[in-house]
């Protein structure tokens, strides 16, 4: 037999798939040009793109940077594209960004201006807000992410304490006193849990700390301060403003009502008639209602409910309507984690003898709460984009300082730059968050599955 | 004192009952700091600047009285206020006064318990239109549009004056001076209707100043002033009293220039009875002897406010009109000082 | 033997009130009435007495006042001399209005979004997740704003519309006027009108029904019904005979002949608008301020609206699509008849709350300046009388009402989605 064979005995080498089916043009007709709809589609789409842009670029790029007013922004406009038109001036951002991210805060808060040996002037300009910042960030650190370290959770604890500190100034010793609160508490709880039994210790665990945060915490502080005096210097609440406004109520309302809601769900899930009622009426009462009528209440009302005298600042009490609007969102969203769980988890901890608030502690709410994240963190995105709604009662939030800004002879009649702008950091900002949570909604989705 | 505390996450703040009785001059001393309401920004009146310095003539009044009470006349909290808020804040006790371009009236003198101490602008409502238009009277505006600010006086003016000149109208409100200027510029409304030094202002900022007419019709009278809660006459007289020192300052040729020369006496006895070195008027306020000097120095006496501020040398460029002093054939005028 | 003893008669200790499981839910939930209504006490006893001070007590007089202020957006017809409440009434009704056309086309523009974001044309598909994106991260106050001042800028000005060669014209053979104050509609007019019913006399919640309307709603309603019977008929002939009559021309007939029947008895006849003085006159005035909120409303809950479509969609699994396209049906069908009837279940109870966002939303009417009830009511009202007490609580009673309302109804349609499901 001869060697020969009719078939192939060595690989043909392959051969180049045709030129319209991959690369850009065959991407661009498997997507863009498939089938006639489709390819009108695209079109109108990209005729769609050239319009917008061909408006836009010119506007946003051959703008003016440096002018000390509108009428110098215009006369550069002038003269450089014999037109004032289809040109930002971006000068306004330029003179004042700084105010539309920290609003009045003083660079260098003075007197007493000594801080651990260190004059603050020497620290760099928006120290102690910056900080802030960056301690908030180690702060959500652990809860958002699981690679971070745990130690960080330290940071955690103490941030409650420490913000109010670096934000307001003043003594350190009553953030210190405040924090004492709940190691007393606890104290309390161990110390009487063996003497007078469970109950009374729980009991003692709640007063004590009230008592001592009511009458006892503020003249230990000032005492305390009269000895070893650790202050920095106070800023009050009136200076604050621009986008540190908006995230401190934001992560401060969220911070809150995170406790409270929690409290709110549980109530509304439980099987006390009344209990679940006050729950139910408070949590729909408040999501039933605008955002700006509680805003309302805090400006013109809030001063009426309270005992004459009481004196809050405005700030504070938005921040107070703020958190309990939060905290009804909140106690849906969290009521939410807490339906998603499997039955058999209460019955676990039924069954291993657990009692009920045990069983929440240990079994129920760390799940429960995990689950939550997402939807914490999309109510938090809400808040923070409704916190711009204190401009309407005369906060200096950025679209609050936008008006004031426009209000100064320089730059009246300025208008679509601060919005854009504006528009732009809140943006950056949601759309950072909304990734974030995206992200942990496949991660859980697949840990579930 | 009223302290408020933030004990971290509880924001418990401090409970305790401020000393509410005690008179409001009080207050201001031991707190060290006047609260002054003012607008959330009004070119010329009160707006911030790029360092968060509130300036304007609403401004100057809060600072001439913090320097008449604490001798310090960057001793001011400006609480920016809106037309909403403005009242709940000094009937709270929030701010001690209120300068916030306030019209004077019968019901928020009454009904609301507010004590107006004064006059510091004399304004009244106008119109202002693009030449264009043609229109040379408020009586010809049957069927056109009117862009007005909300949470004022203007809109009731408004229409009890269409109502009774018996013409029709659409009223567009806006609650910022800015928007309304954005809507006005670009034909959204015919008209745009506020104070006089209001559309003066505005008018001033435009591209095109000579393109718009003020109509001559002022259809209200808008007597813009300082006011004070009711029921605390002492403060109320503190805060009158400073207002008339700008005012009679200006009357006798004081000004921050000359002042120090005639702090130190002149031939005017009621020069040196406003400036302290004659008779006891501080004391009977319950301020010391340079009260007046003091709220003078803060910006100049009301003259060189109005000059600095809101006057012909500014971009806004008013003239004195029915704020010049009575001796011009003005309507700012202060009772004696003696 | 074996003696049968009663077991020890319990006797109640006050003890048990907190360890015996069976009282102690009703000591928590009696101290917890027990707090609540002490605070309740003390934030109503703090309220009496600091309106005491104020010297202000609480009343409602106000409401019976004369408004003596002008709003330009109204439904019913009011002058500035009717009172406090009806100012609010008419307020509540554009609330109303607003929220109404804002649900509607939020709800066609996010299921239409959500529906190409998952488009094949990558192109269009990343359109719309920017849009999506962009309208979701920027607050809602910030778009009204911008939506306002965008129709401001980028419309002519009436007066564009005058002169021998003006810059702008009327669109769709000169009956529709869009201008930067509004855009102007043809309205309906009847020359040979019926009149009106006065309700409720000269009350402050009086209204007007037309008659004309009312006939003709009549007239329609009839129509569906007869077209209704119609093809009930050509079902019991088909299932007989198996053959279908042809009904389109006979419903056709049933659904128009009446209507224009009656339409040209009340002589029927469109207003247009026209250029005279400062404005145009004639036709429907759809305002500016409505327009802008109503876009911005919409644009922003869609987006809201677009996600949830699209996690909807997601949610039916592959194989019905599959199994519909085995059946040959076209995309279009498959969307329509397979995807979005299954996906509607997950779809609506989110969509329920995105509806209570956009009406609450609605109150930021005062941005730009449309009068709804925050904007009379909780505005002009509050601002002018100095009634802060009464105005919030009467604003928030409303809000809340309407919320409820809104709750109810969807979650009765829930409900009757959920049965037909199974």
């Amino acid at each position: 037999m001869s060697d020969m064979s009719f078939v192939r005995t060595e690989m043909l080498p392959e051969k180049e798939p045709p030129a319209n089916s991959v690369g850009v043009i065959g991407w661009a007709r498997a997507n863009l040009f498939d089938g006639v709809v489709n390819s009108a589609l695209t079109l109108l789409s990209l005729a769609f793109i050239y319009y917008v842009l061909s408006g836009l670029l010119p506007w946003v790029f051959q703008s003016v940077w440096n002018a000390s007013s509108l009428t110098e922004c215009r006369e550069i406009m002038e003269a450089t594209w014999a037109s004032t038109h289809g040109h930002a001036c971006w000068a306004v951002i330029n003179d004042r960004w700084l105010q539309l991210l920290y609003g009045f805060y003083p660079p260098y808060p003075a007197t007493p201006d000594v801080v651990f040996g260190a004059t603050e002037g020497a620290l760099p300009a928006y120290f102690r807000p910056n900080l802030a910042f960056v301690l908030l960030l180690l702060a959500i650190a652990p809860v958002l992410f699981t690679k971070v370290p745990r130690q960080l959770l330290i940071v955690t604890a103490a941030y409650p304490f420490l913000m109010p500190w670096l934000m307001w100034g003043g003594s350190i010793w009553g953030p210190l006193m405040a924090a004492a609160g709940f190691g007393i508490g606890y104290l309390a709880y161990r110390i009487l849990a063996p003497i007078a039994g469970e109950l009374v210790a729980i009991i003692a665990a709640i007063a004590v700390p009230v008592i001592w945060w009511l009458f006892l915490a503020g003249s230990v502080a000032a005492g305390l301060e009269s000895v070893i005096s650790i202050s920095i210097p106070e800023v009050e609440s009136r200076k604050f403003g621009g986008f540190m406004l908006s995230i401190l109520i934001g992560v401060v309302a969220i911070g809150a009502s995170l406790p409270i809601g929690i409290f709110l769900a549980l109530g509304r899930q439980s099987d006390l008639m009344i209990l679940k009622a006050l729950c139910v009426g408070f949590i729909e009462f408040i999501r039933g209602v605008p955002l700006i009528t509680l805003l309302f209440v805090a400006s013109v009302l809030l001063n009426i409910f309270l005992p004459p005298g009481t004196e809050f600042d405005i700030i504070l009490r938005v921040l107070i309507m703020v958190t309990l609007f939060a905290a009804a969102y909140m106690a849906e969203v969290i009521r939410g984690g807490l339906a998603a769980l499997p039955k058999g988890q209460y019955e676990g901890a039924d069954s291993l003898g657990l009692n009920y608030w045990q069983a929440q502690r240990l079994i129920i709410m760390p799940q429960a709460l995990k689950i939550s994240i997402p939807g914490i963190v999309s109510t938090f995105i809400g808040i923070f984009k409704d916190t711009t709604l204190v401009s309407i009662i005369g906060l200096l939030d950025p679209l609050g300082l936008s008006n004031a800004i426009r209000a100064d002879s320089a730059w009246n009649g300025i208008y679509w730059e601060l919005f854009a702008f504006i528009a732009f950091l809140f943006f950056i900002f949601c759309f950072g968050m909304s990734r974030y949570s995206m992200y942990l909604e496949r991660k859980l989705h697949t840990g579930h599955k | 004192m009223k302290k408020s505390v933030v004990f971290g996450a509880l924001t418990v703040a401090g409970l305790a009952a401020g000393a509410a009785a005690a008179g409001t001059l009080d207050d201001v001393k031991a707190r060290g700091k006047l609260n002054c309401g003012v607008t959330t920004g009004l070119v010329g009146f009160a707006a911030p600047d790029a360092n968060g310095e509130w300036k304007g003539f609403d401004v100057g009044v809060c600072r001439a009285v913090a320097g008449a009470v604490l001798g310090d006349p960057t001793a001011v909290e400006f609480v920016p206020t809106t037309g909403k808020t403005r009242f709940t804040a000094l009937a709270s006790g929030e701010i001690d006064m209120l300068a916030r371009n306030t019209t004077w009236t019968f019901s928020r003198d009454v009904d609301l318990k507010f004590t107006f101490v004064g006059v510091n602008y004399y304004d009244g409502q106008g119109f202002m239109v693009p030449k264009e238009l043609g229109v040379s009277s408020a009586k010809e505006l049957d069927g056109a549009t009117v862009c007005i600010q909300t949470g004022t006086t203007t809109e009731l003016n408004l229409a009890d004056f269409f109502r009774s000149n018996n013409i029709s109208y659409e009223p567009v409100p806006i609650e910022t001076n800015a928007e309304a200027q954005q809507q006005y510029l670009a034909g959204a409304c015919d008209v745009y209707t506020t104070d006089a030094s209001g559309l003066a202002a505005t008018r001033a900022t435009f591209e095109d100043p000579s393109a718009h007419v003020l109509l001559p019709e002022i259809i209200s009278k808008e007597p813009l002033g300082p006011l004070v809660r009711h029921g605390d006459d002492n403060w109320g007289d503190v805060v009158r009293w400073s207002l008339n020192a700008l005012i009679t300052a200006e009357e006798l040729g004081v000004t921050s220039a000359n002042i120090a020369e005639m702090a130190a006496g002149t031939n005017n006895p009621e020069v040196n009875r406003l400036l302290g070195t004659e008779g006891t008027l501080g004391e009977m306020l319950g301020l010391d002897a340079a009260w007046a000097k003091n709220a003078i120095m803060a910006g100049g006496n009301y003259g060189e406010l109005f000059e600095s501020n809101i006057g012909e040398a500014t971009p806004i460029g008013l003239a004195r009109g029915l704020n010049a002093q009575w001796t011009d054939g003005g309507l700012i005028y202060s009772p004696p000082f003696r | 033997m074996t003696t049968l003893t009663d077991p020890p008669k319990e006797s109640f200790r006050l003890s048990m009130l907190i360890y015996d499981t069976r009282y102690r839910s009703l000591t928590i939930q009696a101290v917890a009435m027990i707090g609540f209504m002490l605070l309740a006490a003390w934030l109503i006893n703090n309220t009496m007495v600091n309106l005491n001070t104020l010297g202000k007590q609480p009343e409602f007089g106000f409401l019976m006042e004369p408004a003596s202020y002008d709003i330009n957006q109204r439904l019913l017809e009011y002058s500035s001399r009717d009172t406090h409440l009806r100012a609010s009434f008419l307020g509540l009704l554009n609330t109303l209005l607003v929220a109404l056309l804002g649900c509607i086309t939020a709800t066609i523009i996010g299921v239409f979004v959500g529906v190409l974001r998952l488009s094949k044309n990558w192109i269009v598909a990343k359109i719309m997740t920017v849009y999506v994106e962009m309208f979701r991260n920027v607050p809602v106050l910030l778009w009204i704003v911008l939506a306002m001042a965008i129709l401001i800028e980028s419309l002519p000005a009436p007066r564009a519309f005058r002169g021998e060669t003006p810059s702008a014209t009327m669109n769709l053979f000169d009956t529709v006027a869009v201008t930067n104050r509004g855009v102007y509609v043809p309205e309906p007019l009847f020359s040979n009108s019926l009149g009106n019913i006065h309700l409720f006399g000269t009350s402050s919640m009086r209204f007007d029904i037309s008659l004309d309307l009312m006939l003709i709603l009549a007239v329609v309603v009839a129509s569906i019904f007869g077209i209704r019977a119609v093809n009930a008929q050509a079902k019991r002939i088909q299932e007989s005979t198996g053959d279908r009559p042809n009904t389109l021309w006979k419903n056709l007939a049933i659904f128009f002949v009446p209507l224009i029947v009656v339409l040209y008895a009340l002589g029927f006849h469109l207003g247009y608008p026209a250029l005279k003085g400062f404005n145009f006159q004639g036709g429907t005035h759809l305002r500016n301020s409505l327009i802008a909120l109503w876009l911005a409303l919409s644009l922003y809950t869609a987006a809201f609206i677009a996600e949830i479509v699209r996690g909807g969609i997601m949610a039916i699994s592959h194989g019905q699509t599959e199994a519909a396209n085995a059946l040959g049906l076209r995309p279009g069908k498959t969307m329509r008849l397979v995807i979005l009837p299954q996906a509607l279940r997950v779809i609506i109870p989110p969509m329920i709350s995105n509806y209570l966002n956009l009406t609450k939303n609605s109150s930021l009417a005062i941005a730009v300046g449309y009068m709804d009830i925050t904007g009379t009511l909780g505005g002009i009202t509050m601002n002018q009388t100095g009634r802060e007490l009464e105005c919030v609580l009467m604003l928030m009673a409303c809000y809340l009402i309407i919320s409820l309302s809104i709750s109810a109804v969807m979650n009765w349609y829930n409900n009757r989605v959920k049965l037909v499901e199974r």
